[in-house]
């Protein structure tokens, strides 16, 4: 009887510290291995920097524009990046650098960027740049006219898409709350 | 409820005059490419085959020289209140949207066809096959709409992404995306038709033709009697072609 009970004494503070463990071990795979598994980093082709070009006083707009028929036209191309930068520098400084590669490879070769969009939205989804006008960009997009370096592209191994791409609940309670309609073929295709 | 209309500010309506359809098969065609509906595998199989605007025959069964037919095209009818959208378990069909056009979430689809059971029409398709495009013929797929793979219900959505768009323009014009001019939005199949057989608009505009073309006497809509209040209107003056809309009685 006396050694039993010392020894169940012994296995709280030895099941605590188990506990204590296994605690830890999880927020460890949870937040720091899982997340890492989950998804791929990818770095954008070519190391275009926003900063460089709003430093130069070039609005978001020149490059980023509607339409005039309201679809918005995402990126620019090569030819329209082509028309400042459309000879090799022979630079050697690392943004120097960086340019002539951009001018070797997509330039001379007539290829578009193959730039990752870091909110890309599914096949299936509408999304109207027109609509919201009204909002900030930065209010669902990365501030990235504050970046040097393009941040890195996170991709879902699982689904393909990025991990900066806004979910549908972020969509619905935003339509919510300005009471905009959240029926299905709103934002559906 | 179910045995209630849906009303919206907004009834996007169509309106086919059956004599003026030659069945020439434009609006089939371009409803396809429009829609990305998948190169058909085998056409002549109609219990596979997906066609999203269907031209049906239509005659009055009479001899020479008493003989005559009709072309029937067929639309999803966006019902009032339609069948499909009450028995579907998952919410992946609903007629929530000012416009009243009876939506379909692909990836919500379970795919168990109770939608195609309950729509008196035959406008649902199931999809028995991977949508596949032969080489050369991918070049042909519109980023406006999306790609239904094997398994799921789909059905015609009165190219819904033509209404995104138009609002969009209007947007960027200034003008008003809820009250859009006559023709700033019309169907693929509207726009294709050669003989002018079909029209689309805002019911409810007194701007917008339709309005007054549904109120015609020759105008009459599919299975009226069902109470389903479809938003497909159809003109004939041919009054056997007009009987050929519901099932009536000898003595009726």
């Amino acid at each position: 009887m006396e050694e039993k009970r010392s020894n169940s004494a012994g296995g709280v503070g030895g099941m605590a510290l188990f506990a204590l463990i296994g605690f830890v071990g999880a927020l460890v795979v949870g937040w720091g291995i899982f997340p890492k598994m989950l998804y791929s980093q990818k770095t954008q082709p070519i190391r275009f920097s926003h900063t460089v070009h709003s430093q130069l006083g070039i609005e978001c707009e020149q490059c980023h524009h509607l339409g005039p028929d309201g679809r918005f036209a995402g990126l620019p191309s090569t030819e329209s990046c082509a028309e400042c930068h459309g000879e090799e520098t022979g630079d050697t400084s690392a943004n120097g650098k960086e340019i002539d590669k951009f001018v070797k490879d997509y330039v001379k070769t007539g290829r578009q960027v193959p730039w990752l969009v870091y909110q890309y939205q599914p096949d299936n989804v509408f999304f109207s740049h027109a609509a919201h006008k009204g909002f900030e960009c930065t209010k669902c997009h990365l501030d990235v006219a504050k970046t040097d370096t393009p941040p890195p592209y996170y991709e879902n191994r699982l689904s393909g898409y990025s991990k900066d791409t806004m979910k549908m609940w972020e969509c619905e309670r935003c339509h919510a709350s300005m009471g905009t309609s959240n029926a299905c073929f709103v934002c559906h295709k | 409820m179910s045995g209630q209309k849906k009303e919206f500010p907004i009834t996007w309506g169509m309106v086919i005059d059956i004599d003026k359809c030659t069945g020439c098969g434009a609006c089939m065609a371009s409803c396809q490419t429009e829609n990305n509906v998948e190169p058909q595998r085998e056409a002549s199989n109609k219990l596979r085959a997906t066609s999203w605007m269907l031209v049906y025959e239509l005659t009055n069964d009479k001899a020479f020289p008493n003989h005559d037919i009709a072309y029937l095209p067929r639309p999803c009818q966006q019902c009032g209140n339609p069948p499909c959208v009450s028995v579907c378990p998952v919410i992946a069909t609903d007629k929530n949207e000012n416009g009243g056009i009876v939506s379909q979430v692909y990836p919500r689809c379970i795919g168990c066809r109770y939608c195609v059971a309950a729509c008196p029409y035959h406008v649902r398709y199931f999809g028995w096959y991977d949508p596949i495009w032969p080489e050369g013929m991918d070049k042909t797929l519109s980023p406006m709409t999306s790609v239904r793979p094997r398994g799921v219900v789909e059905k015609c959505t009165f190219c819904h992404h033509r209404w995104t768009q138009a609002k969009d323009a209007a947007r960027v014009a200034g003008k008003d995306p809820e009250n859009l001019d006559d023709g700033a939005y019309v169907t693929s199949c509207v726009q294709n038709c050669p003989s002018g057989a079909l029209a689309f608009g805002d019911i409810k505009n007194p701007k917008h033709k339709v309005h007054e073309l549904v109120k015609s006497p020759y105008a009459f809509r599919l299975l009226e009697r069902l109470g389903t209040e479809t938003q497909v209107y159809y003109i004939s003056r041919r009054e056997w072609v007009r009987k050929l809309g519901d099932n009536y009685l000898k003595s009726e």
